[in-house]
């Protein structure tokens, strides 16, 4: 009782600067001259919410979304929405997308869905749209231009020629390092819409784009990639400000590619090791992303948490709150044109537990 | 002379058997690899196996390609187990807790395939033992 108040109260006297705490979700505001445009939302992802049999779910990934849940209910000021990016299930089964959307249902607020793959490759998203809607879709809000992409379907023959059963499809792409899966693409279709959908925004219009994949390419091998990156990038290199949040990877990344920032969100369910952990590959994690620490499997929840974001003149703040590390802070630096780590960029700066190996 | 032929064949086997002693050939490396390779290949179906824990989670969805299992630091001192430990027993925890299932022996056969299957993934990678 006592703990729910204290925290109910740190996190109203604390708001926007919430530091110390870990809440599994990401927080973005964005600031504008005017300060009644200026606003924020949550970020949750990566759940993997996963059956076991009946009604019996994976405690350990229940918890995570549970705790993302309650800890948003309890932002002050309260969101303007929340994003969900991806990945609500393990295997996209009924049972598991509502065990997740009947969690997610608790949110105050609207929330959008980004598809991940775990969703999608069992039924190709047909129940998740029953639940959430459209594939991608864009919206407005304050005079940013959103765009939500479903940057995780890949080509016909894998998807509809080479696996007898749907479950068997589902499965093969649900396990990361499985060399029988198939690169994310957004696909000619989607695109053609993003350009159809991006003529009508002003190019000084900042424009912040949700996929559940990377938008960039960093280790084909984990999927850790989107096919079509640079043709997604090309639609969105006229705009001034243009920011990429995607999931998938379930750890801090940043980068810069041209106009475009990128950030990722951490998952609630599990971290996933930087790609450089397998000796056996080349990767191309981006030589900005100063790695989080290495997570402890003890602490169940370490490594899993949230962002807050601000973004001031259409550019991004982020502050990476970890359950059981100190926050991190990466914050687009207007002078160099790229995301910068607060306290970790310069090399003598960095920890030993941000060493990977 | 039956004995005479006998003890002539064992004499001849003993002579055959000291020449190859510190030979093998192209076929014996070529068995144990492929008696290797078939553990590794073992030790690779556990890891995405369903049935090795109690809750349907699997090795890979934490560790894909066995990354951050980092066999080249064991033994090392597990400072949540507050002793040296070898890394069977940190795949036994993860059995145990992750997977919420039962620990394997350090010498099941199981355990053996993980362990090559986690080593396999790391080759070519130096040894450095208690590193942290």
């Amino acid at each position: 009782m006592s703990n729910t108040f204290d925290r109910r109260q740190f996190l109203k006297n604390t708001t926007l600067t919430l530091t110390g705490t870990a809440l599994p979700i990401t927080m973005v505001e964005l600031a504008f001259a005017k300060s009644s445009d200026n606003f924020n939302f949550a970020y949750i992802s990566d759940s993997h919410i996963q059956q076991i049999k009946g009604n019996n779910f994976v405690r350990n990934w229940d918890r995570g979304l549970l705790r993302a849940v309650a800890e948003t209910n309890l932002l002050t000021p309260k969101p303007d929405f929340i994003i969900f990016g991806g990945d609500l299930a393990q295997m996209g089964s009924k049972p598991e997308l509502d065990h997740g959307a009947e969690m997610l249902s608790k949110l105050h607020g609207k929330v959008y869905h980004v598809m991940g793959e775990h969703d999608y490759y069992l039924d190709l998203g047909e129940y998740w749209s029953k639940l959430f809607g459209k594939h991608y879709y864009s919206f407005d809000h304050k005079g940013v231009h959103f765009v939500v992409l479903n940057s995780i379907i890949t080509y016909d023959d894998w998807t509809f020629n080479k696996w007898p059963t749907a479950q068997q499809r589902m499965a093969e792409m649900a396990g990361l390092d499985n060399p029988n899966g198939s690169p994310f693409m957004v696909g000619d279709k989607q695109r053609d819409w993003l350009k159809k959908d991006l003529a009508k925004v002003k190019k000084d219009t900042p424009v912040i784009v949700f996929s559940h994949s990377p938008l960039q390419k960093i280790y084909k091998g984990w999927n850790f990639w989107t096919e079509d990156a640079e043709a997604v990038q090309a639609l969105l290199a006229p705009f001034d400000k243009v920011t990429v949040f995607y999931g998938h990877v379930h750890q801090i990344q940043y980068n810069q590619i041209g106009n475009i920032a990128f950030t990722s969100a951490m998952a609630t369910a599990w971290p996933w090791p930087y790609p450089q952990a397998y000796a056996q590959a080349q990767q191309l994690l981006p030589k900005l992303t100063v790695q989080m620490n290495r997570a402890d499997p003890f602490f169940e929840r370490d490594a899993t948490g949230w962002q807050f974001i601000d973004v001031a003149t259409g550019r991004a703040s982020v502050n990476y709150n970890l359950y059981n590390n100190a926050t991190r802070t990466v914050a687009f630096d207007a002078q160099e044109g790229h995301p910068k780590d607060s306290g970790y960029q310069a090399v003598e700066k960095r920890i030993p537990p941000q060493t990977h190996y | 002379m039956k004995l005479l032929i006998n003890s002539c064949a064992a004499v001849l086997l003993l002579a055959s058997s000291n020449l190859m002693a510190d030979e093998f050939t192209k076929n014996d490396l070529e068995r144990w690899d492929g008696q290797f390779q078939a553990v590794v290949k073992d030790g690779r179906a556990l890891w995405t196996s369903a049935e090795l824990g109690k809750n349907g989670v699997v090795c890979a969805q934490c560790h894909p390609n066995a990354a951050n299992t980092h066999p080249e630091t064991y033994p090392k001192f597990q400072k949540q187990l507050g002793k040296v430990a070898n890394l069977w027993e940190m795949v036994n925890w993860c059995l145990r807790n992750p997977l919420e299932g039962e620990p394997l022996k350090a010498d099941d056969p199981r355990m053996t395939a993980l362990l090559t299957y986690i080593a396999w993934e790391r080759r070519g990678v130096k040894l450095e033992p208690g590193k942290h």
